[in-house]
């Protein structure tokens, strides 16, 4: 589904990725691992289409995305630590208007399906910043599924969620996967990954440090190799 | 049709979040009418030179409102990352210029359209038979200057002192626009005739052409991360 | 020091040596204006450099879009700063020439006016240049900006001279250039010529400086990392 080839970012001084390869197969679930600064959100944010790599080709549901960002747009969902919605405008105001720009089909009962899911439905007249932080963020990854994309790209989605919260998204999640889509995770939370996803791409300095099934590495060498930064 | 629909979302979008919050508009407002209160202190008010100089001072408060409407319409996208939401949806680049442009000149028009009676009483003009084209004229400059606008304020709004940049960016380079609209402006008022009128009606259209043209080109280059 | 710095520092070194003879010892003294008149062979030229080196600003900011290399970036934000510098002495060599010759400082014609919005533009591009977070975008911005600050050379040029012969303001006599002495010509073309070689200079060693910053720059944070 995710094909990465070769990609290199950078911009005077700054080396952000350097010569990353990967590819991620249909159904998928891969946590991408890195500190501050590693390079993990502007991986995020070139498979997103948002920034081009200075080098490489990268390829979703087989479309190009320098070529093709719109197929590759129409493809992809995403969620990250901001929730993209629109504090004066209500739940289900705010997934109209992003139904509309995905040109979705039967949108009202697409909405009132989600609104149901994320168990927003009783809210869905109220304005979205009267919302506490986790139904903001179940609201956003509603939004993020909305057009049925057939991959997920999320960018710290756990951050400053409730326990609550945190347990309703991952069960979207899980849910997610058992319908043969792709996740693409970007966490800080070493010992989610471990326990949820299939695979582990370790990322330090801009590249690849490792790139393994998650029943192969444990949570002590993860560690090593995230820790290992002032060498 | 699909590029159609997603520009008449995004207008209307802006339109239901400004009809709730009032921020822009009223700001503007608020602002046109200060700017019109003070220039009828500086010059004597009801004498003929504030008479002649009535159409600079309504581009002052139509430019400076402007201004203030447009860093704060993308300060609002900026909020959430809103924009960044709106990025990531299938719709090419180049129709949410359009888009913006569109949505900043309908906030503009709505001031303008309120603070123009109140200029005709306060500084006594007569709009007799010049009224419709008197609307094109603002049209006009408005059109240019939110063309630019539109482009500049998405700069600035990644600034480090937003406020500050967009009228440092944009008043030195739509001097040209601000220029043919006010002389075309003043022409109107002035019962001059129809040829001189045109003649500076003329440049507003081609400088409106030239710079929609070109901030239509670059704006994908300003909205890549 | 290494050959290709010290060569073109040396060639721009006998050039406004060469420039300065002629302006000052060869050129006769003006019959009207006297030895004031002797500006002239530094005013135009810094005229004539500012403007080259904003049309490099558009053309490596045009580059630069195209092809996303820093080195276009570098060599744009070197040719603004060399610009700003030049078009600075313009409008302070204008006043002092101005003032003894037509007995005012200032007058609101198409060149001076020009130039004085075209260093507005072009100090608000060099801000922009240092407002910004994000080193890649704000490059891509001030890459914009450089474009339409060019473009809108002509157009304002355009403006306010379609303004200013509409309105017959005071003329204040025609300016220099029609019927210059052989020798004055003579000598405006040189300085022109070593003005023009000052400019490749400052260019290529500010163009230099960059790249080496820049290099400087990742070898640090490659060591860091």
């Amino acid at each position: 589904m995710i094909k990465v080839r070769n990609i290199s970012k950078s911009f005077a001084s700054n080396q952000a990725l350097q010569d990353v390869t990967f590819q991620i197969q249909k159904g998928q679930f891969v946590t991408l691992l890195g500190a501050n600064g590693a390079g993990k959100t502007t991986l995020t944010r070139i498979l997103a289409t948002l920034t081009r790599p200075t080098k490489g080709t990268v390829q979703i549901a087989g479309y190009a995305i320098d070529k093709d960002p719109i197929a590759v747009r129409r493809q992809i969902g995403v969620m990250s630590h901001f929730s993209f919605l629109y504090g004066d405008l209500s739940a289900e105001e705010n997934l109209h208007f992003y139904g509309k720009m995905y040109g979705v089909q039967n949108l009202q009962n697409r909405i009132d399906e989600l609104l149901h899911q994320v168990n927003l439905h009783t809210r869905r007249y109220d304005l979205v910043r009267t919302f506490s932080r986790g139904m903001q963020q179940r609201l956003s990854l509603a939004r993020a599924i909305l057009h049925h994309p057939d991959i997920l790209l999320l960018d710290e989605p756990f951050a400053g969620l409730d326990v609550n919260a945190h347990k309703m998204l991952n069960d979207l999640l899980h849910n997610f996967i058992a319908h043969d889509s792709t996740v693409l995770l970007t966490t800080h939370d070493i010992d989610y990954a471990v326990n949820n996803s299939h695979r582990l791409i370790i990322i330090k300095d801009g590249r690849v440090i490792a790139d393994d099934p998650t029943a192969s590495i444990t949570t002590d060498h993860i560690k090593n190799l995230l820790a290992d930064k002032s060498k | 049709m699909t590029g159609l629909k997603q520009i008449l979302t995004i207008i209307q979008k802006d339109l239901i979040l400004e009809m709730r919050s009032k921020e822009i508009i009223v700001s503007m407002l608020v602002f046109s009418l200060i700017v019109v209160a003070v220039f009828n202190f500086i010059f004597d008010p009801g004498s003929e030179q504030i008479r002649t100089t009535a159409p600079g001072i309504l581009w002052i408060a139509i430019i400076f409102a402007s201004n203030l409407g447009l860093s704060r319409s993308f300060a609002r996208e900026h909020e959430n990352a809103h924009m960044q939401g709106i990025l990531l949806c299938p719709v090419d680049r180049s129709l949410l210029y359009i888009a913006k442009v569109i949505g900043n000149i309908i906030f503009i028009t709505i001031v303008e359209i309120i603070s123009l009676p109140v200029m005709v009483v306060l500084f006594d003009l007569d709009l007799h038979g010049v009224l419709p084209l008197l609307l094109l004229v603002l049209f006009l400059g408005t059109l240019g200057f939110a063309g630019v606008g539109t482009l500049f304020s998405t700069i600035s709004a990644n600034t480090k002192s937003r406020e500050v940049m967009l009228p440092i960016l944009l008043f030195p380079v739509t001097i040209p626009i601000i220029l043919a609209a006010s002389k075309s402006t003043s022409y109107l008022l002035a019962g001059r005739d129809i040829t001189q009128i045109w003649s500076w009606m003329r440049i507003l259209i081609i400088f409106d052409v030239i710079f929609l043209v070109v901030c239509f080109l670059l704006y994908e280059y300003v909205l890549e991360e | 020091m290494d050959k290709k710095y010290l060569i073109p520092i040396l060639l721009s070194y006998v050039a406004i040596l060469t420039a300065l003879y002629f302006a000052f010892l060869y050129a006769p003294t003006e019959r009207t204006m006297g030895d004031v008149q002797r500006i002239f062979y530094f005013h135009v030229p810094s005229a004539w450099v500012s403007f080259l080196a904003f049309f490099v600003v558009c053309i490596a900011s045009i580059a630069f879009l195209r092809t996303g290399k820093e080195s276009w970036d570098i060599l744009a934000a070197s040719s603004a700063e060399i610009g700003v510098l030049f078009i600075t002495i313009v409008l302070l060599t204008g006043p002092m020439w101005a003032k003894p010759v037509w007995n005012t400082f200032w007058t609101w014609d198409a060149r001076l006016t020009t130039s004085f919005i075209l260093w507005l533009i072009y100090i608000a591009y060099l801000m922009l240049r240092s407002y910004v977070h994000d080193k890649e975008r704000g490059a891509r911005f001030a890459a914009v900006f450089g474009i339409i600050g060019f473009l809108d050379v002509p157009i304002v040029y355009m403006s306010i001279r379609w303004w200013r012969t509409l309105h017959p303001a005071p003329v204040m006599g025609g300016k220099q250039g029609s019927g210059l002495a052989p020798e004055m010509l003579m000598t405006l073309m040189i300085c022109l010529g070593a003005f023009t070689v000052l400019f490749a200079t400052l260019l290529f060693l500010r163009y230099k400086t960059g790249m080496v910053a820049t290099e400087f720059e990742r070898l640090k944070n490659k060591i860091h990392s």
